[in-house]
């Protein structure tokens, strides 16, 4: 036999197709420079606990004595650790049976699945029914999942907000399904254009493609918006007209930095909307540990909510969840954490709300700082970040940039990039792995540098933008004026 | 009329379609066709036919039934089946519920779940230096306490510093690389190489969210069709039947050989190759668990070459399922590495494509709600390599707790530190009950009317072969199951006792099997045997011929 299985040109074209530029070449990149010694500066993921972030107290004294039991028969336990946390990861190991070394339920333990749907009940101000809560490793686990279920082969299309989060581009592609995009109109504030979207689905019904499901990213990733009641009313109307399941991804729920548009969950509107269109649109939404002021990452927790999906479909979703046994078990006790902490009056209440809050307002000034600093450079221009973790300024680049980067055989601004990398360590994500119009050019960085380091980094990028617009400058306009 | 009008409308935007001016700026695949990225300029487009448009497709998609409905479910989902925790399971539930709300409502006061490999939830109890060790990773603040000395050991307090230090930032809470943390790949390589005597690099270990994520990354490389196949034994652990379902290849059965003990024939595999090729069927990978899953044999050595020559031979990639490393109970038998069964042959990186599955789940360890393991993928090219990495990363990567508990299987306790005879206790303690457990079982099996069960050499469980009189195989047919999903049915609710009937693994077309572990605590044992007895003679009373 010629050919291994294995072989580059014998795999799956699906996997080939797939991309995920925020682990691409960018990173790759910097991490051999952090190799060679460089200082990198890491700010193409989301991920707060790398760059310094102090984990919260409580979940962590909560989940370590969960691994270590015995020391809750140890009667120095107390020297350690506060009582209320004592008390908590007593109640969670009496979720389960075989503590945190047993499978869960493949839909995860029904006592945290409980303490879910409480959270989403106080949330939106409706009930919400636990078994129609499944807990998974981290969201993006949950989104394959009924990617998977939903996507029956190439004829079937998702409608995916660009710029998006390319994790939905790379599943949509390991499945074998088509992406269609809508854009979202950076003139107005990475608003979301109902016109604009009524043309998506339209011209991919031309091609033949059935469009089954929306996903919506609240607040924007990589974009930072924060959707109105209205948007969101004219969302679920445009879903239920089109007969699509719409797919709220919800993980930034908690990373608001404005107060005109606080978070509201589409679950919430659309049963404020009241029937038919409450009992009939279907909507799952994704929920993490990873975000919020929690940005346990490492832990990979998650959960999706469905509602309004008919039983014999979520025991379909079930059976597929079971092939996977369980989600992971210290990451549900997380999820628990995060959906129920210490209330008032707990001992450790105050440290909770001091660590959370503190967090929560270092983000709203970094997203400022930011936003500011990038509207400050020459040739840049950036939207506030409402919410999320991330800026996504507009970089206009020269003609001469543009054919710098033809020769060097790269995309503009994965060319203007890896030169932000070489010279000040920042290691940022380009545009074009989330999708922009053409020739419109972006980067995204997370807000989440530490604070006090936020000033000097802005000068650097600054540095590095102005010198770059002035090497590249050639007074014949730029790519978007 | 409508459909009439909504064609109309469509041929006029063909006709008007103007070139596009906005594109999907994606620097790989802007024309790849899942992208349907060209967008018509319809906004130019007179309003009258505008609305047209919106109402064609309004009108082409909307009615009774909602997008997401079992009918309109992915295909491969619908087709995937997963026994272990399927019908018998739910059944089990519902006992489980109603003993809750009415003790005393049913002939047994616990369901006994057999059903499953999960030793904690029956009991076992976890090691404690890997638990020490993940309590002060998940917290590290504990480090910088004096009270920490009194309450931790000293050599866990030492590992967990150390584990703390190979982290970025020594942050838990964060994303690692997609591979896993370096240092901790490290461990596991250094681990192996101790394991098979032949060198492993961290670079080729892919730490996962437990063994079946690893599973399925592979099945999706490989599979593109269902003209693609994987060789797979029957009986199999249905991870892998499920998964090559869920991505649309074709299962191609070895049958293992219950007469030899379970063995696995190289002219078997040679035939059913040859036979899938006749069906025009290009097959891909070999699966070969060992030990076995749910047969519980031990390859030998001699066997296992045997396979590698076959898998070289034909250009098949070995998928080697080896979570039962350390769950050997005879004493005759020894476990065996296919890399180390490779590299002694002298086959090297560049002549086989091996991927190895290890769990933080099984073993001595049972650390099942951890959702630990890695995969050792050797002998592919660069570029393939990349793939796997970019599939590793859609996800971000694998929970870090896992990681280390990876870690921490792959590199226990050696001889001089503190914690080496607390550990060895509770080691052997777990692998000499189990073997005590296995044996107790096989011979309760044995000795049952019409009952064979060949030993547990590893693993965690048994596959005793039924003889189902006549009448209990009528019976089944009229109650619709399989003829040992029945009797699995009615031994739940005689005893509470979980099993998975035989056909979800795959059996001899007419002979009969169920799978049980021997996981129930060793003090519970005598009451599975005698339920199991009791019900089983009672059962042949019932349908003897």
């Amino acid at each position: 036999m010629s050919r291994k299985a294995l072989d580059y040109d014998q795999i799956n074209e699906n996997v080939k197709k797939a991309q995920y530029a925020v682990r691409g070449e960018l990173y790759l990149r910097a991490s051999e420079l952090q190799k060679e010694g460089k200082k990198i500066i890491f700010t193409n993921v989301g991920n707060p606990h790398a760059l310094g972030q102090k984990p919260l107290t409580f979940p962590r004294q909560v989940v370590a004595l969960c691994q270590a039991p015995f020391l809750l028969d140890d009667p120095n336990v107390g020297l350690v650790f506060p009582a209320d946390a004592i008390a908590k990861a007593k109640l969670y190991l009496s979720y389960t049976a075989g503590g945190l070394g047993a499978y869960s339920d493949s839909r995860g333990l029904p006592g945290i699945r409980k303490e879910v749907a409480e959270f989403i009940g106080r949330r939106d101000g409706y009930p919400s029914d636990p078994e129609l809560i499944y807990l998974t490793d981290g969201a993006s686990k949950g989104v394959m999942q009924i990617l998977q279920t939903v996507i029956r082969g190439n004829g079937d299309g998702i409608l995916v907000p660009v710029p998006q989060y390319p994790l939905y581009s790379a599943a949509i592609s390991l499945f074998g399904g088509a992406l269609v995009p809508y854009y979202l109109e950076e003139t107005a504030n990475w608003g979301l254009d109902i016109n604009n979207l009524r043309q998506s689905v339209a011209d991919a019904r031309f091609k033949g493609i059935t469009v089954r499901a929306m996903v919506i990213i609240n607040p924007g990733n990589p974009t930072g918006q924060c959707l109105s009641v209205e948007n969101l009313q004219q969302i679920l109307r445009f879903c239920h007209q089109e007969n699509l399941v719409l797919l709220g991804d919800e993980v930034y729920q908690q990373n608001v930095y404005q107060d005109e548009r606080p978070f509201i969950s589409s679950r919430k509107v659309l049963f404020d909307m009241g029937p038919p269109i409450s009992k009939e649109l279907q909507l799952i939404s994704f929920h993490t540990v990873s975000k919020g002021f929690l940005g346990e990452c490492g832990q990979r927790g998650g959960y999706f909510e469905m509602t309004n999906i008919p039983p014999q479909t979520v025991d379909e979703i079930y059976k597929v969840a079971s092939i996977s046994l369980s989600p992971n078990v210290p990451g549900q006790i997380f999820m628990g954490v995060m959906v129920s902490p210490p209330k008032p009056g707990d001992i450790s209440y105050d440290r909770f709300i001091r660590e959370s809050k503190g967090i929560l307002e270092s983000l709203r000034k970094r997203a400022h700082m930011m936003t500011d600093g990038f509207n400050s450079c020459k040739n840049v221009v950036c939207n506030f970040t409402e919410g999320a973790m991330y800026s996504f300024p507009q970089i206009k680049l020269p003609p001469k940039a543009i054919e710098a980067a033809k020769s060097a055989g790269k995309v503009p601004d994965v060319f203007y990039c890896l030169k932000l990398l070489e010279a000040t360590g920042i290691s940022t994500v380009p545009g074009s792995g989330f999708g922009q119009k053409e020739g419109v050019f972006h980067l995204r960085t997370t807000i989440l540098p530490a604070e006090e380091d936020m000033p000097a980094i802005m000068a650097s990028f600054k540095k590095f933008n102005d010198a770059f617009m002035d090497q590249y400058e050639d007074h014949r306009g730029y790519s978007r004026m | 009329m409508r459909k009439f009008v909504g064609e109309r409308a469509k041929r006029l935007i063909a006709s008007n379609t103007i070139a596009s001016v906005v594109k999907f700026n994606h620097h790989y695949t802007p024309s790849s066709p899942n992208y349907c990225s060209n967008r018509s300029q319809l906004r130019r487009l007179p309003t009258s036919l505008y609305s047209l448009i919106s109402s064609y497709s309004i009108m082409a998609s909307s009615g009774p039934t909602p997008p997401v409905t079992v009918e309109s479910l992915n295909p491969k989902v619908l087709k995937c089946e997963y026994a272990v925790r399927g019908e018998i399971v739910s059944i089990a539930q519902k006992l489980q519920q109603d003993l809750q709300a009415n003790p005393g409502s049913h002939p047994f006061e616990e369901i006994l779940y057999c059903n499953i490999g999960n030793p904690q939830h029956l009991g076992q109890k976890p090691i404690t230096f890997f638990r020490e060790v993940l309590a002060l990773c998940d917290h590290p603040a504990l480090l910088d306490k004096k009270e920490t000395m009194g309450l931790f050991s000293a050599d866990s307090i030492k590992r967990a510093s150390l584990i703390l230090d190979q982290i970025p930032g020594r942050a838990t809470g964060a994303y690692s690389h997609s591979q896993g943390i370096k240092g901790l790949r490290d461990t596991i390589a250094a681990g192996i190489e101790a394991r098979d005597g032949f060198p492993a690099d961290p670079n080729d270990i892919f730490l996962t969210d437990g063994a079946s994520p690893g599973v399925h990354m592979m099945m999706q490389l490989l599979i593109r069709s269902e003209n693609d196949g994987i060789l797979c034994p029957i009986p199999q652990y249905p991870l892998y039947s499920a998964s090559i379902a869920l991505h649309g290849g074709t299962l191609v059965r070895y049958y293992l050989d219950e007469a030899t003990g379970w063995g696995l024939e190289v002219s078997e595999l040679k035939k059913q190759l040859e036979a899938a090729k006749q069906k025009g069927i290009t097959v891909r990978a070999l699966v070969a668990i060992n030990p076995g899953n749910p047969t519980g044999q031990v390859l030998a050595e001699d066997n296992q070459r045997q396979i590698v020559e076959f898998c070289k031979k034909e250009g098949l990639v070995l998928l080697a399922d080896e979570v039962y490393q350390e769950n050997i109970y005879a004493p005759d038998k020894k476990f065996h590495s296919f890399k180390k069964i490779c590299r002694s042959m002298g086959y090297g990186d560049k002549d086989i494509p091996l991927v190895s599955f290890q769990s933080v789940s099984k073993g001595y360890h049972g650390e099942c709600g951890k959702r630990g393991g890695y995969m050792e993928v050797t002998g592919f090219s660069p570029e393939v390599r990349e793939q796997f990495y970019k599939v590793a990363s859609v996800n971000l990567c694998s929970n870090i707790s896992g990681q280390i508990l990876a870690s921490l299987v792959m590199s226990p306790p050696k001889v001089g530190d503190e914690s080496y005879d607390a550990y060895m206790v509770e080691r052997d303690g777990i692998l000499k009950s189990l073997a005590r457990r296995a044996k107790t079982l096989e011979d309760a099996f044995n000795s049952l009317e019409g009952v064979s069960c060949n030993r547990a050499e590893g693993a965690m469980y048994l596959f005793p072969n039924i003889r189902l009189p006549n009448k209990a195989i009528k019976a089944a047919e009229e109650a619709k199951k399989a003829a040992d999903a029945y009797y699995a049915i009615r031994l739940l609710n005689a005893t509470g006792v979980v099993v998975v009937p035989g056909s979800g693994f795959g059996q001899v077309s007419g002979s009969w099997h169920f799978r049980c572990t021997i996981l129930p605590q060793e003090d519970k044992i005598p009451a599975v045997v005698s339920r199991l007895t009791d019900f089983h003679k009672k059962f042949m009373d019932e349908f003897r011929d």
